[in-house]
């Protein structure tokens, strides 16, 4: 089992492969492929936390070239929890695609694999090019998956999304080489060995390498000044691909958690929390600007990408607290936030679909089909997105909010709070608007079962996760543990890297 | 040597930056080459700059770096199939929005509305 390590890259890429095989037609197998995939990727992760669970920081090394020289693959707590959310999230997503969406475009499923690899790939690395590899390698399917299916919407968003992530991989290449430059090497675990003992005249360069690095991965994760590319692309995506890019900016806040308290840990002296006073003040400043445009959506699927804003904004302050205590409770909040957003999306395409024109749009429209079932998930989500309890987010909210120590809690609170209000209001009229406010003969056909289950398997995680908030958030608890002693790390990939030097 | 490396550089990024930013698709494409061209000159001087240095190890001697050379190859690559990607994605957009600009409104539009 040496090799578990790496099949969260492997899997998906041969899945993506053996899926070029045909372009046109084979649709049934390419389901089964793709599907399959997936469902052997959420049997990795299980298997993958379950390893990273005793707490042991693991490594592989590609061609067996050891650390820092050749490429590692690293399994801790957090990359394993990563992995198998992002696994869970796109087994919703395929097999709801597999009710015809994935037959509006060529090759939906090899891209969604492809997309798949890039992310798996991001979590698992411990080097800081291959970072930047394997989110050319998420982007680019991304691109693809965004423009699936074609129409004037998804291409405007696209333009817009192409070419802000491009100008971000210019600028993470700089950051990177700046900080080669001043380290000498890339591997994230060396790096942060060698910058406890670098010399004064390079901080200046290592900040600014490290501070450029923060506002790509803040582009990613869509922090204050870099989200404006979101609610748009978000809202014009085909409802599975929104979906599965609920993890893809959580991929720049796992970006900023890894390389900030890994490599600018408390071990780098000077260095050392470079990021934290920005992340915070523009974490809050993100979810005045996510609630203000939660109220002023008119459209559902709006809403619901306003809402993820919602959800970054809320991790991105645990980030800022810094607290190992604040990490855990927003690691239970990210497991939360990116299951239910994902949800949210399917299900605004199912309510889409039976309103006739009107659409997602928050206007008067036909009464739904199935609207007794759709409206009593929606109010699930809701409850759940919200933060109210008993659902999990309210637990995720409680335990932030807890996290939060002396001069925090008068910024955070009220903003946090306020911030809930404001989606509970936009829900609770969406809802009405959707589910009351109707007219006319219901149209539109029932839905199949594969819909029900993408939506239900997402959104039956609220739940669960309140029913098994113990165990997880012991697991998260640990986490933040191992997070903030990065000398674990170091420790298990340079096991000779005090007598190296 | 370094100084007219490092102006050529920014003046390369400061092109593509200005180009970048302008409100029609063609010269954002262009200006995303650029900049990423800049980027590659960046990536390859991280090392540090030599000269007469061998390319691979040869015995003692002094050696250039080889890992920018790798990363740069890399990004090269990477960098052709965005550059690739983003020329088609500005042609469709061209033809199903109508226009060529980055937003797909041109002014009259904004005038208009």
């Amino acid at each position: 089992m040496a090799h578990l390590i790496v099949l969260p890259v492997v899997l998906p890429l041969v899945a993506g492969i053996l899926l070029l095989y045909r372009r046109q037609g084979g649709t049934y197998l390419k389901r089964m492929i793709g599907v399959g995939s997936t469902a052997l990727l959420v049997l990795v992760g299980i298997a993958l936390v379950a390893r990273a669970g005793s707490g042991d920081v693991t490594y592989y090394a590609l061609g067996d070239w050891q650390p820092p020289f050749g490429i590692v693959l690293v399994l801790d707590r957090l990359s394993a929890l990563m992995v198998l959310l992002t696994a869970v999230l796109a087994l919703g997503a395929v097999v709801f695609a597999c009710d015809g969406d994935d037959e509006r475009g060529s090759n939906f499923h090899g891209l969604f694999q492809w997309q798949l690899m890039g992310i798996n790939g991001a979590f698992l690395t411990g080097d800081l090019f291959n970072l930047f590899v394997f989110f050319e390698v998420l982007l680019l399917a991304s691109y693809a998956l965004l423009l699936h299916g074609g129409g004037k919407a998804r291409i405007q968003a696209g333009v817009h999304y192409v070419v802000l992530n491009l100008a971000g991989s210019a600028l993470f290449l700089i950051a990177v080489g700046v900080l080669y430059g001043a380290t000498g090497t890339l591997n994230m675990a060396d790096m942060a060995a060698r910058l406890a003992e670098l010399p004064a005249e390079r901080a200046g360069l290592v900040t600014a390498g490290g501070l450029m690095l923060l506002v790509v991965f803040g582009l990613k994760a869509a922090m204050l000044p870099l989200y404006f590319w979101l609610p748009r692309t978000y809202a014009a995506a085909p409802a599975p691909v929104a979906a599965l890019f609920a993890i893809m900016t959580k991929v720049g806040v796992y970006a900023i958690l890894r390389v900030y308290s890994l490599i600018f840990g408390e071990a780098a002296g000077p260095l050392a929390n470079l990021e934290q006073a920005w992340v915070w003040w523009l974490s809050l400043a993100t979810l005045v600007a996510a609630g203000i445009g939660v109220l002023a959506a008119r459209d559902l699927r709006l809403l619901v990408a306003y809402l993820v804003l919602v959800s970054v904004g809320t991790l991105l302050a645990g980030i800022g607290m810094g607290s190992p205590r604040a990490v855990s409770a927003l690691l239970y909040y990210l497991i939360h936030t990116t299951l239910i957003t994902g949800g949210l999306f399917l299900l605004a395409e199912l309510i889409g679909q039976q309103r006739g024109k009107a659409g997602t749009r928050l206007v008067r429209g036909r009464p739904l089909q199935q609207g007794g079932w759709l409206a009593v998930l929606f109010f699930l989500g809701a409850v759940s997105v919200a933060g109210l309890p008993p659902l999990s987010g309210a637990i995720g909210k409680a335990l932030l909010l807890a996290a939060a120590e002396g001069e925090q809690r008068p910024w955070l609170w009220p903003t946090l709070l306020l911030t809930g209000l404001c989606s509970l209001i936009a829900l609770s009229r969406a809802g009405s608007t959707l589910f009351w406010r109707s007219q006319g003969e219901p149209s539109g056909d029932p839905l199949t079962w594969r819909k029900w289950f993408g939506v239900t398997w997402l959104l039956a995680a609220s739940p669960l996760l309140v029913i098994l908030a113990g165990p997880i958030s012991h697991y998260t608890n640990a986490t933040a543990d191992q997070l903030a002693a990065p000398q674990l790390m170091i420790d298990a990939l340079l096991p000779s890297a005090g007598d190296a030097q | 040597m370094e100084s007219l490396y490092a102006i050529t550089t920014g003046m390369l990024t400061a092109c593509g930056l200005y180009l970048t930013l302008r409100g029609r698709t063609f010269p954002v494409v262009v200006g995303l080459t650029l900049l990423s061209y800049a980027v590659n000159l960046f990536l390859f001087s991280m090392g540090g700059l030599t000269t007469d240095g061998a390319a691979i190890v040869n015995g003692g001697g002094s050696y250039a770096d080889p890992l920018p050379q790798a990363l740069v190859l890399t990004a090269i690559v990477i960098g052709f199939a965005m550059t690739a990607f983003v020329v088609i994605l500005a042609m469709r957009a061209r033809s199903e929005v109508g226009n060529d600009h980055v937003d797909g409104r041109t002014h009259e539009d904004e005038e208009r509305s």
